[in-house]
This record gives C-alpha cells, structure tokens and sequence, in this order.
C-alpha cells in the first residue's frame, strides 16, 4: 500500500528461545520482527553442548557405546550403531546375519518411534494438541518391543562389537504380531486427523519451500532432502547391515515445503514397517554376536567413515584410530546440525506464526546439533 | 419456572418490609440489585469451576486420557485446589510495565462480563432486566473486554505481550462485525432486541431454522471472540508463549482466565437465546433447557478447540474480511428481502 | 427504564468489586517477595533487546479503521432492522443502498490491499 512508504514502522527484536514451547529443546532465535513478519534471524546454537566427540576421544570403545546413545535421545540406536559399525570395519569383522537383522529391525523401529513424535509435536507446534498424545501412544507400542528386548525405553545400548547385546524374548513375537496388525491403522488415522485437514493444508502448503538444489547446497539429508525432490536414502543408495538383502525404496516427494516434510516422514513409517515384517519374516537363525570379539577391543590403525540414515538423515562419523583401544579422532557428522544451517535463510519474510512449523518440520533435535 | 417464583417471593416480602417499616420505595429494586449479583457472581464462580473441570475431562478424553483422576471423584474439585494454588501464588510486577494500565487490565477483562448476564434470560422470567436493546447492549458490553486484553497485552512490556494484545485487538475486532450481522437477521425475524421478545418469538421454531447461515457464521465468528482453537492466536502458545497473559501471574491471571471461561459460556449462551428458543423446550422447566443448549455450544466449541490446528494471522483475517463479511452481508440482504416480500 | 440501566450500573460496580476482592483476599495470603531477576520481563530467558513499545506495523491500524467503519454501520443497521418488517419494500431499499455503498468501500479496501496481511 502507498501509506507503507510513509509512515514508518520501528522493527522489534524477540527472543524465541532457549525457554520458549516450541524450540523443541533450547535453540534461540533472536527475531527482527515488522509486526507480524519476521524481517531478519539470528540463531544461536550451542546450548547443549557436551563436548561429545571429545569425550569419546578419552575412553575406551566400549566405554563410549552407551554415551553414543545420548547424542540423538530419540534416535538413540543409529548412534550407537554407528559406533560399531565404524569399530567393525576397522577391524574387520563380519556381523553375523542374525545380528544384523536384528539391528535393522530395532533401527526401523527407532525410527517409528522417532517420526511418532515428529508427528505428535508438528501437529502440537500448529496448534492441534490431540495429535501430539496420539502420536506418543503408538510411540509407546515400539517402545514396549524395544524394552523387551534391550530393557531400556530411550537410550537401548543394544549394539556390540560384532552384533548386538541380547536375542529377541520369546514373548517378543506375539507383541510385535500386534504391533504389526494395529500400526497401519494408526498411521491411516494420522493421516485422517491432519492430511486433508483445511486449516493444517494452509498452515504448512507452500511454506518453507526448499527447492532440491538448494538443500544439497546446505548439505541436507534424510526426510527432508527427499520432500525437496532429492532421491536419496543410505538405505536404498549405500545399503547396510540388512538393507541391501531386504531392498528398500526411499520415499521421495517433490514440493519442498513443510507439509511434504511431513508427508515424507508419514510414508516413511509405513516404509519402516514393512521393513519391520520383512525382517521378522526373513529372521535367519545363528548366533547374535562374532564370537572371539574382545569387549575391550586395541582397534587397528586407520580411518573410517561410518554412516547411517538415521530419522533425521545422514549420520555420519569419521573415526581415526591410532592403534590404542581409545579413538584417537571421533568426528561426528550429525543431520540436525545441517538440516538447521538454512534456519537463517528461510525464515526472513516469513509471519512469525510460520517460523514454527518451518522449525518443527526440519525435525533436529538440538542435542544432536550440539553434540 | 424455578428461578421465577423464588425471585418473585422475595420481591413480596421486600415489598411487605417497606410498607412496614416505611422506607423510600427504591429500597425494593436495590435489594434485588443485590442479590442478583451475589447470585450471578456466585454462578459464574461455580460455573468456571465446572467448565475448566469439564474441558480438562474432554479434552483428555478426546486425547485417551482420563484428565483429573485424583482430588474428589473424577477430580472433579480439581479445580477448586487449582484456585487456592493460585491464590497462593505471588503476584509479581514486572518493572518494565505500565503499571496503573497493568493493574486495570483484569478489571476491564472481567467485569463487562458480568455485566452481560444482566440481559441473559435463564428460563421464564429468569431474566435480571430485560434491557429494550438487549442484543445490542451485549454485543457492546462483551466487546469492552478487548480492551482489557490489548491494555495488558501493552502494559506487560513484554514482546509476547505485546504480539498477543494486537493480535487480540486486530482479530476481535475483525470478527465483530459478522458477529453482530449474523444477530441482526434474529433481530429482524424478531422485530425487537429485547431478548425476551427473542425468546418469545421462537416459541413455534427455532430461529436456527430460518437463519441457518447467520447460526454458522454466528458460532465461527464467536469462536474467534473468545479465542477458542482455530482462532486462539492472540494466545497461541507455540507462537508467542501465552500471549497477552505473559507477565500476570496468581490472582490476576485467575481474572483472566475466570473472563476467558464465562464469556466462552456467555457467548452460548446468546447463541442458545437468539438461534435455539433460549429457555423453550417441553416438559421440563426452563432453566434446564437453557442450561442444556449453551452447554451443548460450549461442547462444539471444546470438541473445536481439541480437534483443530490454529490459523496464521493473516489467513485469520481474510477469513473474516473476504469471507465472513460479505457471506453475513448476503445473509441480511436476503432475510430483508424475504422479509420485505413476504 | 432508568431502574434498567441502574442495575446495568450497579453490575458494572460489582464487577469490578468482585475482581477487586479476589485480587485482595489474595493479597492476605500470598507471599510478597519481590527480587529483580522476578520484575523481569519474559524473554525466553535472555536480556530483553530494546523496549517493546514501538511504533507497531501500520496494517493493524487499518484493520481498526475498517472495523470502525462497519461497526458503524451495523449500528446504523439495527434500528432499521428491529422495524424492517413495518417499514417495508421503501425502507429496505434505502437500506440496501446504504449497505451497497459501503459494500462498494469494502471492495475498494480488498482491491487497495488494505485487507493483505503483507
């Protein structure tokens, strides 16, 4: 309007963050608004900051494997699985079959429960608070399979050195035929209450748009680069552990915004459990763990990069050994610190109420930005 | 038909104290001034009571859990304990505030809602004063606590505040028209604003049924009016924390609240009066069916509020403006015509 | 009539006594200890960066003279439509050109953009 030109309006600075409901943990923005629109951001980062990489650089491997966990808490697995991996490689073991099914079943099933919330807290950071306890609920149910089997709910310590810690309880089977039969439905439900909801359509169609090239600049992965219309999934094009026997097609979605980001994650849950049938399906018999593998292990000398699709993407961690039974470099190359990076791009212009889905729908999780 | 005679018995026996002791005649209507206070005060006391009770059980039983389990049965004197708590609570100032608007704030909130019970008929002859601009008198008086809302949205000092007040302001504001159009084919079809004669009117039919289009655009632009989900962003908690109740804490922000929830049942309860036959309804006396049909909106607005994601501001407003508005002007429009033709 | 509007007066008084005594019977039991870091204002848990009280985008503004108008004009509206039945077909007319008019303005504030949140 002509009048904007005249009268001027005084921009303001909010502080969104640390303490703030919806920076899903402590992240700070610190916004120039123009009333309603955000005109610039600068975000801060760094208040979870552990100093995890060098903290793995001052203990023994198998020290480190349950600290692994606690740097993505809600995909906890992949993290620890990484670690092995890395070790595995270095030293050459083969994983028995049984080991790595098991580990592909858990790391889809960590993954359902990772997305359950990622559902349950963009429906919450929108506005609808039902989804978010609906969300938890089926959360509970992977939970449940996982706690039988490791006998923990977050942080599972599961993996070992050439294979992994504990073989599936008997009653685990008849559980997890439930869980088979009941999740689709759920998930049917997820997409009944948001999916063709009109106001959950206006709020997320058309906002944060991410075109393909621009998130590879950025060095996005995971269900994020795939809703910008990037075929890329370390299941499909690197497979590991069982991925490559069982055959994985990555979800893939092509607009970009924040609702496809949603979309991805929904559909990947569907994915993950089919991959989970399969798994239970093709379940090969034979020992959970290398046998003759120390647990205290002097790893050779060299280097390796070690990487999995975890929830939020491309988990990576490059790992120098010097020959001791300590890491001598422990690089972590974690999705949520390179899905945030375009936080600053993305949100100028944008009405204050968008910069929480656009937040919500990049799914980090800031332990795993921080490290 | 239960409030009625008890009132009307009182006002004999006022009247049979003034012509005893030979005191002014206006001492009768200044006793009843009294006591329909204490009682309205008194059932907006309890009524809020009920009501937060009432959305904590639905929202957690459409949610799949049982809400409060454990003060009193069902917990249901939950949340009597929540209010001593926050009578408890220290009433803090921020320094930055504006300090006399800070403390006027609640007050502005919360009394024109008070006010307006005056012209809500409960049941037969259960009405304070039936004022002879009944709908218009509520939609003024319920207005007046926007600025209660924008003054401590301003006065806090606080951004959060602040966003939230002009938020408030700008949306409040955006829906009254509609709000007010969608009454004016009632007042039309009625030929009077006194909400009795409204009530009167729909003896034979509910008004629902000639102005089913001023109902709907009556129960969407009132859901905005008391910032219900999917119009609740001047309080959108994930967006700016809680909006213009930021700074207010212990009794204060109980006035807020206490406002929040008795205008979400005042503006039931004119949806009930104006578009459901207010207290009419058979066998059973007035009070019951009037009751019965305001709680019957407040439920939609609860199953809306637990249902529904929120609207962004700017889709809020060209919902009221583009859409709302020329939808209430062809309502009128065409309930004139028929009127007129008719 | 004039009883009417005295009690509308006297409820507005009670109203505001009734908020009154919640805010001072708690007043009796709450503690009172007031330190700096409580007179702080919420700001996420950092410093506040400048005052809030700015001048504010212009577009709220609008919004306010928009509602002025058409709230004038529905209380313009009311008398009519309390008597629209008895006036009749001449009275009904003469309303619909007053509400066209002002139709015509809401149509110029749609296409001028003074409805556009941006």
């Amino acid at each position: 309007m002509a009048t904007d030109t005249a009268i001027h309006t005084q921009e303001f600075q909010v502080n969104m963050g640390p303490q703030h409901p919806s920076t899903h943990g402590v992240f700070r923005m610190v916004l120039t608004m123009d009333g309603e629109r955000v005109v610039d951001c600068e975000p801060h980062v760094g208040f979870l900051h552990r100093s995890m990489e060098k903290m793995a650089e001052n203990r023994l491997y198998i020290q480190f494997l349950p600290m692994a966990d606690r740097i993505d808490y809600l995909s906890s697995l992949f993290c620890s699985v990484a670690h092995c991996q890395a070790v595995e490689q270095l030293m050459e073991i083969e994983v028995p079959p049984r080991a790595k099914y098991l580990r592909t079943m858990f790391m889809e099933l960590n993954r359902i429960a990772s997305h359950c919330i990622f559902f349950g807290v963009f429906a919450l950071d929108l506005g609808a608070v039902t989804p978010f306890l609906y969300g938890f609920r089926e959360r509970e149910l992977t939970m449940d399979l996982l706690e039988m089997t490791t006998g923990q709910r977050i942080t599972f310590n599961y993996p070992r050195f050439g294979g992994v810690a504990a073989d599936l309880p008997d009653s685990f089977f008849a559980v997890a035929e439930k869980f088979l039969k009941v999740f689709p439905g759920r998930i049917t439900d997820y997409e009944r209450i948001l999916n063709e909801n009109e106001i959950f359509l206006a709020r997320t169609k058309g906002v944060g748009v991410v075109d393909g090239a621009r998130a590879i600049n950025y060095g996005w992965s995971g269900p994020n680069l795939r809703a910008s219309g990037v075929n890329f999934d370390l299941r499909q094009n690197m497979p590991y552990e069982a991925y490559g026997e069982l055959g994985y097609e990555a979800v893939v979605l092509s607009n970009g915004d924040c609702y496809d980001r949603y979309l991805v994650r929904i559909l990947e849950m569907r994915a993950s459990h089919a991959l989970i049938k399969k798994c239970l399906e093709g379940l090969p018999d034979g020992p959970i763990v290398k046998e003759k593998v120390s647990k205290f292990p002097k790893v050779p000398a060299g280097e390796v990069y070690a990487r999995v699709e975890s929830p939020r993407g491309d988990y990576g961690l490059y790992l120098v050994s010097d020959g001791t039974n300590k890491p001598y470099r422990y690089k972590l190359r974690t999705p949520s610190f390179n899905n945030l990076s375009m936080i600053r791009e993305m949100l100028p212009g944008v009405y204050l109420a968008d910069v929480v889905p656009i937040f919500g729908s990049l799914d980090v999780i800031l332990p795993d930005v921080d490290r | 038909m239960i409030i009625h005679p008890v009132l009307s018995w009182l006002n004999e026996w006022w009247q049979g104290v003034v012509a005893t002791y030979g005191l002014p005649s206006c001492f009768v209507p200044a006793a009843q001034m009294v006591v329909h206070a204490i009682l309205i005060g008194g059932f907006i006391a309890v009524l809020v009571l009920f009501l937060i009770w009432l959305t904590r059980k639905v929202s957690a039983h459409i949610q799949q859990r049982f809400g409060p389990m454990r003060v009193g049965w069902h917990g249901s004197v939950q949340t009597v304990a929540d209010a001593l708590k926050l009578m408890q609570k220290e009433d803090t100032t921020p320094r930055s505030c504006d300090r006399p608007v800070f403390n006027i704030a609640p007050f502005l909130a919360f009394a024109p809602t008070i006010v307006a019970f005056v012209v809500i008929p409960f049941g037969d002859g259960a009405i304070i004063r039936d004022l002879n601009i009944g709908v218009l008198f509520l939609f003024a008086i319920t207005t007046i606590n926007v600025i209660g809302v924008i003054s401590g949205g301003w006065a806090s000092g606080s951004k959060y505040s602040l966003l939230g007040g002009f938020r408030s302001a700008a949306q409040l504001v955006s829906y009254e028209v509609p709000l007010v159009l969608s009454a004016l084919g009632v007042i039309m079809l009625a030929g009077s604003m006194k909400m009795g004669a409204i009530v009167d009117a729909q003896s034979r039919i509910w008004f629902v049924a000639y102005q089913p289009l001023a109902f709907v655009i009556y129960i969407i632009a009132a859901t905005a009016e008391v910032n219900r989900t999917p119009f609740d962003i001047p309080e959108a908690e994930q967006e700016i924390v809680a909006g213009f109740n930021v700074e207010y804490s212990g009794m204060k922000f109980a006035m807020f609240f206490l406002a929040e929830f008795a205008n979400m049942f005042l503006i039931a309860a004119i949806a009930a009066t104006l578009f459901l036959g207010g207290w009419r309804g058979p066998w059973l006396p007035g009070e019951f069916w009037f009751l019965a049909k305001s709680f019957a909106i407040v439920l939609l607005l609860m199953f809306f509020r637990w249902t529904y994601p929120r609207l962004r501001v700017d889709q809020l407003m060209s919902f009221a403006w583009k859409f709302l508005l020329p939808l209430a002007f062809l309502n009128l429009i065409i309930t004139g015509l028929i009127l007129v033709l008719i | 009539m004039l009883t009417d509007y005295a009690f509308v007066a006297f409820f507005i008084v009670f109203g505001c006594f009734f908020v009154a005594a919640a805010l001072i019977g708690a007043w009796f039991i709450r503690p009172q200890r007031p330190s700096r870091i409580k007179g702080d204002i919420y700001e996420c848990g950092e410093t506040t960066r400048g005052t809030s009280w700015v001048q504010y985008n212009v577009r709220f503004y609008l919004v306010a003279l928009a509602f002025v108008i058409f709230d004038v004009e529905v209380a313009f509206l009311l008398p009519w439509a309390v008597a629209a039945k008895r006036l009749g077909l001449y009275a009904f007319v003469e309303m619909m050109i007053f509400v066209g008019i002002l139709l015509v303005a809401l149509v110029y504030a749609w296409r001028k953009g003074a409805l556009k949140w941006a």
